[in-house]
């Protein structure tokens, strides 16, 4: 059922993106590139958000579960953060007139990549399931803090970034109309893309974790049955 | 705790000055690292002048890696851990040792960098307050997440180059904050320089209480 709502979701996205709203009168054609944007960092934020979450409540509870969502959350941040990268990128040399700018958003952002890649990095090298959700656990709950710590520098250094459009605390925003109606659409289609796949991502992680434990079941009756033949 | 702490720095220290890796490997790495730069960058060209603060806590930060790897290798050994768990040692205190023996060997090894970048680069240091006020809280702030992260690599066969793909993108707010705070000591405005030097103490502070936090259930590993 989610999956058909991401489906229509996303053609209804596309043709918003694509036909249905005007060329930006100062950015042109590259805004539509902000569809993608927006919704890909939104996406990532709360899943490094439900990694954190996960973590926290695997640190408490020592559950398989929680160690599953917070592991499956934390691979499709990574995954939304480089799209979020990438069409940052094309959507600068686009605007700015360069690809790659060392803007302190723009840099965080890389670094929140780097952050998730070294996580996935750790998992693949530990060998076992308590010590691989122990260790992840910990630099799940360090994710958070971390960001908080760069994203702070990102007050502090001059920014070429434009301000925030959307998220203004005074609520007064800036863009109007279909554009900002196509822009919380494709975010909340991103939402339900994030559900969606945290689920089968969870959902194959359960499984890989039950064939392994098979095979261990398997390996240790194959042995038994070699020292009483 | 904290007489846990003393103990396990203790130790480290003293496995540090019998075994001399520190001093006979990553101080000449680090004095190494800042002639390569001078080859790379050209001492005539005014480049290495504007660039020392940075290059500075870039080599700080490449020898962390080598202190926090060398701090956790002698822990790697068989069974090292589970006597380490055995002594009933407070986690939060054996996390403190350890990160206030690699906060000692960054602070010897950042004073002979000084040197070096004076003696090489022809820096002129000034703002002796804001240098010192910066380099302590930089150094707790590198060896408290050091640690932290250090010891989540143990035992593990790709250690050596998981620990600086863990630790480099945490501690690049610590180069950042610390080289801004030392660019303005050396240009004379260190009103600009201790916000940024505030800044290194909130994360020291950060790492700290997580270390102590979270030390246990990294050391509780069957």
């Amino acid at each position: 059922m989610l999956g058909v709502i991401v489906l229509a979701g996303t053609a209804v996205t596309l043709w918003l993106s694509f036909v249905a709203t005007p060329a930006d009168a100062v950015q042109g054609e590259a805004v539509r590139l902000l569809y993608v944007h927006v919704p890909s960092v939104t996406v990532a934020y709360v899943a490094c958000g439900i990694t954190f979450v996960a973590s926290g409540m695997w640190l408490w509870k020592r559950t398989e579960w929680w160690d599953l969502v917070g592991s499956s959350a934390a691979e499709i941040a990574s995954v939304f953060t480089a799209v979020t990268l990438l069409s940052g990128m094309v959507w600068g040399q686009a605007t700015w007139g360069t690809a790659w700018e060392w803007d302190p958003r723009l840099t965080s952002t890389l670094f929140l990549f780097l952050l998730l890649v070294g996580y996935q990095a750790l998992r693949a090298a530990s060998p076992d399931r308590s010590s691989r959700a122990r260790r992840s656990a910990v630099v799940g709950l360090l994710l958070v803090p971390n960001i908080v710590i760069v994203n702070r520098s990102v007050q502090w250094w001059r920014s070429l970034h434009q301000d925030a459009t959307l998220f203004r605390t005074d609520l007064d925003f800036r863009i109007e109309g279909l554009m900002l109606f196509t822009w919380v659409f494709a975010t909340a289609v991103g939402l339900v893309l994030l559900a969606w796949l945290l689920m089968h991502r969870f959902r194959i992680g359960w499984l890989a974790n039950r064939v392994e434990e098979r095979r261990l079941g398997d390996a240790l009756t194959a042995r038994r049955a070699e020292a009483t033949s | 705790m904290l007489r846990d702490a003393v103990l396990v720095a203790g130790k480290d220290l003293r496995l540090e000055v019998r075994t001399r890796v520190g001093l006979g490997q990553v101080l000449p790495f680090a004095v190494l690292v800042l002639v390569l730069f001078g080859f790379a960058l050209d001492p005539d060209r005014g480049i290495l002048d504007a660039a020392t603060p940075g290059l500075f806590w870039v080599t700080v930060l490449f020898s962390a890696v080598l202190a926090v790897q060398r701090a956790f290798a002698v822990e790697s050994a068989e069974g090292v851990r589970d006597a380490l768990r055995l002594t009933s040692l407070a986690p939060g205190g054996v996390f403190l040792g350890k990160a206030a023996a690699i906060a000692v060997q960054l602070l010897v090894l950042e004073v002979a960098l000084g040197v070096g970048v004076v003696v090489l680069y022809g820096a002129d240091p000034a703002g002796w307050a804001l240098l010192v006020g910066t380099a302590v809280p930089a150094t707790a702030g590198i060896a408290a997440a050091g640690s932290l992260y250090g010891v989540l690599a143990v035992g593990l066969r790709v250690r050596e180059t998981l620990v600086p793909l863990l630790l480099l993108p945490v501690l690049a707010p610590v180069l950042l904050a610390s080289t801004r705070a030392f660019e303005a000591a050396l240009d004379g405005s260190p009103a600009d320089g201790w916000p940024w030097a505030g800044l290194l103490a909130l994360f020291a502070v950060v790492y700290l209480g997580c270390g102590i936090g979270l030390y246990g259930t990294l050391l509780e590993e069957s």
